[in-house]
């Protein structure tokens, strides 16, 4: 265990996890107006069309997949009789697909925003940077299929499971372990995974977190108090 | 506290379902809704507007929030007009309404500037003379350090300073420069006082009481259009937009209503709803183009060709086919068409002359007042008359005799019918030569000709008359004149044939509509119709036909040709001095309504007269050294049957010798310091005005004029204010940089010397050319404009809406104010407490240098005196000896006037005791005042510490300057009025005091403008009336109350009688094609940057992003159009040179250049390249490729060149007035060069 170990995965995903969270709440009660999807469609429409929709289902099956499959713990796989290798092909099949799907949506907004002049002249460095991230990242895991290829047993797939979920119990000695002879596609995945969360609450990322799901099943017609007891 | 934590309510958050669950109840926290909810509450509304030469002067509400303006809306509560008549409101536009961005914005002024170096020089000077001027003089008097400061202008470097540090400057330059140059060295220029009377009169009283210079602007703008003083001896006059919705024909001829006169279009759409025709007149596809019935397109420059072959139809159909009996009945009564014009012979040809005097006859036919001034016309039964109305009845008249200047069909004798023609009682038939301009090729062939002799001889119907002299004269009237010269045939029926003018539309004689197609490309039938339907209508309706006129006719040399052309139309119908009718010449908010109370404060009239008034053309086309560079030989202009002998002098040589005779205004004006002529007068024991005569005659004294490179002679201080004269209206920008300022240009030409063209012959060439003329030039504003970078200090003003002041406009009849909404901001200050505070610096540093000092003061023959009747016959110069030097009747009348340098400031706070000496008045009539300057003393109390001002009335604030205009004007006050009305009453014979009696207790004041728009009372001050029946309509008293026109029949003149207007050929409106002012072909590929160099018209009309209620530099503005320097071309010839759309593209010629984006677009016609005016060079201007220097501005490429028939004075209703009559700064005659910029450098590395 290296000192580069135990930072990038002992003690970075904490301090990444605890810029998210306090920035966005700082972020949430101070600069309340800079809460938004900053949208660019009033700019341009057809081509935001073409990407923006592919790269959302992509990244949000990707999303949930990488939430279900690492934090589920190895036991109740065990129960539901699904075996490692087994789960592995899952994600191999899954998270490839929609994983593909994403990335022809990120390509066209990313030809988007740097080629569109409207578009261009009204985006921040940030704007740019994001989708630069994001496409990096997904390169990493898309390319992560071809190593994870070689270990068709699920044996690499556990150790990240494991560094994940003693991440998130707070057991850092055993995700730091974890992680021993993990493929450095891996390893720089997850620094990048974890370097998403620390630009998060800097980012147009923060309307992840107002997504208006409740407009699905809400009544009518809401009338709020006049004064609030 | 925390948004987010006022959500995590998961366990308080009640919901209450209801309506079957398709609603709920819940208590989620509601403080987000302040944001909306604050967003639109304030403070307090304050109720202001945009002083900045906007017609619309529309009254605004000014929201005040936490301390700070945050936004401004339209004012709604404009007085109603009665029924039938829409309401003036809602006024105000898009540009208004970003107004208050400048107040916060980067580009505010904060704090009093002065150059670096110049404060670095100050300081040191101080530190070794204690006394200011002094100090100030040791700058100035070292060549070495004085062009050390003045090449810096221009070029950044700005420091903050304190405003007793610059006060002690500028009042140390004052002094200084007064003392040992004279107070006619130090100038100021503020235009169109009507925008924020009270700003305006700051400076000008305080110049005024030091003996400085005010110039005029209205001429320099080139808005005034010298046609109207030409026509009707009127400044300008024009009715009301509500007006426009009496009439029931419209013209829109180069005005573009809905772009410049937004706040006003609602009347033009809505009287067309009524059924009312529109035909729009422009030559670009503009805004209002859209609004037109019809829309004819002429090419640009050539309306008055038009105008005539309108004319043409109009005299055609209505006055010698079938004649409108109205039409006849008018033009008799209330025009110069029966009067009576001699026919001179020269060169064997018989040509029109000046007008037939009373003088001229046996025994003066009677008269023994001005008889020299009485013009002739013939009744029925054939004997001739001097019929009411002439000016010579204006003036002279015995005070105990009913009078005789009004336009009753009457002469002495009792009534009479004048003859409009001589066709049935003529002596003989003569054949009369008339000049034709429109056959001389243009260079660049882009306007055409035709092949028309320049002389065209007409056979006219005269008669013999017996002269005094015993010799007998041929005359003709102007009627018949008129109709020989537009080529209109009305003879036939009576026998006489006239083989050279038209026996119809389609024959080629001017001015035919087949004649003008050549020249303008309208259609004739198209022509013919919209002529037929404009007069039908006036027939039908007695005169509610109206032309809608705006800069694309007036900004040409031949400015006067395009109005008085449509303006004749106008007269032939019966529409002038119509409701719905006449004339509505919009360019300018040059209506200052209450004129008369305004003056004496303004002017300092209180305390002494007459003020120092320069007309700015000339004044800038000298001092800024633009007739060293003048092409224009006067031989191309004038007619050809002038004796040219008489024309071979240049331009700036005329005006010369218009200022010697009187004629017009000097700036500096004699070549000494005015302050040491009466001592020496006294030395040499003689009368201080003999004194100058002879020492004038000797050649000893010179007129200022005479040698402007003379550094005694330079205008050694200026003032700026409300203005931003370098940026905007300064045409020859360069030639101002290099010659006034002294600093970098781009000039690209070489002057007189430099190629070896024909010198002046009376003003002194010298061939080195003085540069750097100002010593200190101070600029008042709240924004650093173009004007502010070039200025050595640099004021900062209170915005509109940080001060108390007035606004008028012609465009609607009332007085509303500026009123302060908040404090000015940082250090700054309103502009009267500017020229207070200067003025007490002022005194505090007069003793030792200035005390109480008699000034001797030049002034013309002005309009409106009995001075305008000074010279009856030819233009003679005193100093060839062609006729006696007499102040007053062949030169400059001589004033003395004691200043009293220690006490200005004290003066400058009160109201002087000269107002109840002399009383007050305007435009030829007087009343006394002591009432109102009493009321004033109580109003705004008095002084009570001893000195100069002790128990006169104060004029502390800028809100007692505004009690004392509004209680002496008559639109404000209705005993004024009343008194003004019968002041007039005396000198017309009839009583006008009707009109204003029922208003006689009516006192508009401060606080009630401030509490809702006021409409004015009327006055004889104008000739509309205010009132509960009439929509306001220029010349309607006129017309309907018999008030003379004050020319020299008293009457609309179709006909020009003087020397000078004889020689350019303009007796009768004429077509004179656009000049040629030579600035292309020096340059023309000779600098090539390997793009394609293509030459076009310099056109530089109205913004629509800026000008008019705010500028171009405002970010909003700026963010709605491309963000900086743009100009207009034709899609074909932007193809032509290869240039495309938002291209970086150069326009230069001799003049300088500039750098700008450009604007394809098919709305413009080929040839013609048009830039905005007043796009400042401070935002996104990269550099010239030529020049070096960054950008230029519109007038870059302009040079001002001036049209000797402007300096006419002494003579009638062309006489000069300050803004009335004198040279006009015209531009649009120019040519440049257009190509696509191969590099487009920002300079940003220095």
């Amino acid at each position: 265990m290296n000192y580069f170990d135990h930072l990038a995965f002992g003690i970075y995903p904490y301090i990444a996890f605890a810029v998210m969270l306090i920035g966005s709440w700082i972020r949430y009660d101070r600069e309340q107006y800079s809460w938004k999807t900053s949208s660019s469609q009033l700019l341009e429409k057809k081509e935001l069309r073409r990407g923006s929709i592919p790269f959302h289902i992509g990244i949000l099956a990707i999303l949930g997949g990488h939430a279900v499959g690492l934090l589920t713990p190895a036991e109740v796989w065990h129960v539901l009789g699904i075996s490692a290798s087994f789960k592995q092909m899952i994600a191999m099949g899954v998270g490839g697909f929609f994983g593909l799907i994403c990335l022809y949506g990120l390509v066209i907004l990313l030809k988007r925003r740097l080629t569109n002049p409207r578009v261009r002249a009204s985006s921040n460095p940030m704007d740019i940077a994001l989708l630069w991230l994001l496409l990096a990242q997904l390169l990493l895991g898309l390319t992560s299929i071809f190593v994870s290829a070689g270990h068709m047993d699920g044996s690499e797939m556990l150790k990240l499971m494991a560094w994940a979920q003693n991440t998130v119990t707070f057991d850092s000695a055993e995700a730091v372990a974890a992680m021993q002879g993990v493929h450095w596609i891996f390893k720089a995945h997850i620094v990048l995974g974890m370097t998403l969360f620390v630009v998060f609450p800097f980012s147009r990322l923060v309307h992840m977190l107002s997504v208006p799901l409740q407009y699905i099943r809400r009544p009518h017609q809401i009338v709020r108090q006049r004064f609030v007891r | 506290m925390s948004h987010l934590l006022d959500k995590l309510r998961f366990f308080k958050t009640r919901s209450t379902p209801f309506a079957e669950g398709h609603g709920i109840t819940t208590n989620q926290d509601r403080t987000w809704e302040q944001g909306y909810r604050q967003r639109w509450q304030h403070d307090k509304i304050v109720r202001s507007t945009h002083g900045v030469n906007c017609t619309g002067s529309c009254s605004w509400k000014i929201y005040v929030k936490d301390g700070l303006v945050t936004w401004e809306t339209q004012q709604t509560d404009y007085p109603r007009t009665r029924p039938d008549l829409p309401n003036h409101e809602p006024r105000g536009c898009p540009r208004g309404a970003s107004y208050s961005w400048y107040i916060y914005s980067a580009n505010r002024l904060k704090y009093p500037k002065v150059r670096q170096h110049l404060m670095k020089l100050w300081r040191e000077a101080k530190a070794v003379h204690q006394d200011p001027v002094l100090a100030w003089q040791s700058i100035v008097s070292d060549p070495v350090k004085a062009k050390s400061y003045k090449e810096r202008r221009g070029l950044g470097g700005f420091i903050r300073a304190s405003w007793d540090e610059v006060n002690e400057l500028i009042a140390a330059a004052n002094i200084y420069t007064t003392k040992q140059h004279g107070p006619d060295r130090v100038t100021g220029f503020s235009p169109i006082p009507a925008m924020s009377m009270v700003s305006y009169a700051a400076g000008a009283r305080y110049l005024s009481l030091i003996g400085g210079n005010c110039l005029s602007f209205y001429d320099w703008y080139c808005d005034l259009p010298p046609s109207s003083p030409q026509v009707w001896g009127e400044q300008t006059d024009v009715p009301e937009s509500a007006d426009w919705y009496n009439s029931n024909y419209i013209i829109v001829w180069g005005s573009n209503v809905p772009q410049t006169r937004t706040p006003d279009a609602h009347f033009l759409s809505e009287v067309r709803y009524k059924g009312t025709k529109t035909c729009v007149i422009t030559s670009d596809y503009s805004e209002a183009s859209k609004f037109g019935d019809t829309w004819l397109a002429p090419k640009q420059g050539t309306d008055a060709a038009l105008a005539m072959a309108f004319g043409h139809v109009i005299l055609k159909e209505f006055h010698v086919d079938s004649p409108s009996s109205y039409f006849t009945d008018y033009v008799r009564r209330y025009t110069d068409m029966p009067m009576l014009v001699l026919l001179e012979e020269h060169d064997g040809k018989l040509t029109q002359g000046r007008f037939l005097r009373a003088a001229d006859l046996v025994d003066n036919l009677g008269e023994a007042n001005n008889p020299d001034w009485k013009t002739i016309g013939v009744k029925q039964d054939g004997s001739l008359t001097s019929p009411n109305g002439a000016i010579g009845y204006r003036w002279g008249q015995n005070t105990n005799q009913v009078g005789k200047w009004n336009l009753e069909q009457k002469d002495k004798d009792g009534d009479i019918e004048l003859k409009l023609s001589l066709i049935d009682a003529h002596d003989s038939i003569a054949e009369v030569a008339f000049p034709y301009f429109g056959g001389a090729p243009h260079e660049y062939k882009y306007f055409q000709h035709t092949e028309h002799d320049e002389v065209q001889i007409r056979r006219i119907p005269v008669r013999k008359v017996q002269l005094k002299d015993g010799t007998e004269a041929l005359v003709a009237t102007v009627y018949d004149l008129t109709l020989a010269h537009y080529g209109v045939d009305n003879g036939t029926a009576f026998g006489l044939t006239d083989p050279n003018r038209a026996q119809s539309y389609a024959d080629n004689v001017p001015y035919t509509p087949a004649w003008q197609q050549a020249i303008t490309g309208v259609e004739p039938e198209a022509l013919i119709r919209v002529a037929r339907e404009f007069a039908r209508n006036a027939d039908k309706t007695r005169g509610r036909s109206m032309v809608i006129v705006g800069a694309a006719l007036n900004h040409w040399y031949h400015m006067d040709m395009n109005y008085r052309g449509l303006i004749n139309m106008l007269m032939m119908c019966g529409c002038i001095g119509q409701s719905g009718g006449g004339w509505a010449h919009y360019v300018g908010q040059e209506k200052l309504r209450p004129q008369t109370g305004w003056a004496p404060l303004a002017f300092a009239l209180d305390w002494q007269k007459p003020p120092r008034h320069m007309n700015g053309t000339s004044f800038f086309y000298n001092h800024a050294s633009q007739w060293r560079y003048e092409k224009l030989d006067m031989a191309e202009v004038v007619s050809p049957l002038a004796n040219k002998e008489k024309w071979t002098g240049s331009i700036i040589d005329f005006n010369s010798r218009a200022e010697r005779m009187g004629w017009l205004p000097s700036a500096p004006q004699l070549g000494t310091n005015p302050l040491h002529l009466v001592s020496k007068a006294k030395a040499a024991g003689l009368d201080v005005k003999d004194y100058v005569v002879n020492e004038l005659k000797n050649g000893s004294l010179k007129f200022a004029c005479q040698e402007p490179e003379n550094p005694q002679n330079f205008p050694r201080n200026m003032f700026i204010w409300r203005s931003n004269l370098l940026g905007s209206s300064g045409k020859g920008h360069e030639y101002m940089l290099r010659h006034l300022l002294g600093t970098k240009h781009g000039l690209l030409g070489k002057d007189l010397g430099g190629f070896g063209g024909k010198k002046p012959e009376d003003v002194q060439w010298s061939d080195n050319a003085a540069e750097g003329k100002v010593d200190l030039w101070v600029t008042l504003d709240f924004r650093m404009s173009t004007t502010c970078l070039y200025s050595d200090i640099v004021l900062p003003t209170a915005t509109w809406y940080e001060k108390d002041d007035m606004n008028t406009s012609d465009m609607h009849p009332f007085i509303h104010p500026l009123s302060a909404a908040i404090d000015p901001v940082w250090e700054a200050r309103s502009d009267w407490e500017i020229f207070k505070g200067i003025a007490k610096e002022f005194s505090r540093l007069c003793p030792g240098h200035l005390g109480v000092e008699t000034d001797l003061v030049t002034t013309p023959m002005h309009h409106d005196t009995p001075a305008e009747l000074a010279q009856p016959y030819g233009v003679k110069a005193w100093w060839k000896g062609e006729c006696e030097a007499i102040p007053g009747l062949t030169m400059p009348h001589l004033n003395v006037v004691e200043r009293d340098y220690p006490n200005t400031y004290q003066r400058f706070t009160s109201l002087g005791p000269l107002l109840e000496k002399a009383g007050n008045g305007g435009k030829g009539i007087s009343w006394d005042t002591k009432n109102e300057v009493h009321f004033l003393k109580e109003l705004n109390r008095t002084h009570t510490a001893e000195g100069v001002n002790k128990g006169l009335a104060r004029i502390d604030s800028a809100i007692d300057a505004c009690e004392v205009i509004l209680s002496l004007a008559p639109e404000t006050n209705g005993q004024v009025a009343v008194k003004a009305w019968a002041a007039l009453s005396k000198i017309t014979g009839r009583d006008h005091r009707h009109l204003a009696l029922n208003k006689e207790d009516e006192k508009i004041r401060w606080r009630d403008i401030v509490a809702q728009p006021r409409k004015i009372i009327s006055s004889p001050t104008w000739s509309g009336l205010e009132d509960e029946h009439v929509s306001y309509n220029a010349g309607y008293t006129n017309v309907h109350e018999l008030i003379p026109w004050r020319t020299i029949t008293g009457r609309q003149q179709f006909y020009q009688d003087h020397e000078w207007m004889r020689d350019f050929g303009e007796q009768q409106c004429a077509y004179k094609p656009p000049i040629n002012l030579k600035t292309v072909a020096p340059v023309l590929h000779k600098k090539p940057n390997g793009n394609k160099e293509i030459v076009l018209n310099w056109i530089t009309p109205h913004q629509k992003w800026g000008i008019h209620s705010t500028y171009s530099d405002n970010l909003l503005m700026l963010t709605l159009s491309r963000g900086g320097p743009i100009v207009w071309l034709s899609e074909l010839d932007a193809k032509a040179a290869g240039i495309e759309d938002n291209d970086w593209i150069e326009i230069f010629n001799v003049n300088g250049a500039i750098a700008a984006r450009a604007v394809v677009s098919q709305r413009v016609p080929e040839g013609m390249s048009m830039m905005y005016h007043a796009q400042e060079r401070i935002v996104n201007v990269p550099g010239a490729e030529t020049t070096g220097t960054r950008g230029g501005i519109h007038n870059s490429v302009t040079r001002a060149v001036m049209k000797p028939t402007h300096m006419i004075g002494g003579y009638a209703q062309q006489a000069y007035g300050f803004n009335y009559y004198g040279t006009v700064g015209c531009n649009r005659d120019e040519f440049v060069i257009v190509r696509k910029m191969s590099n487009v450098d920002w300079l940003d590395t220095k």
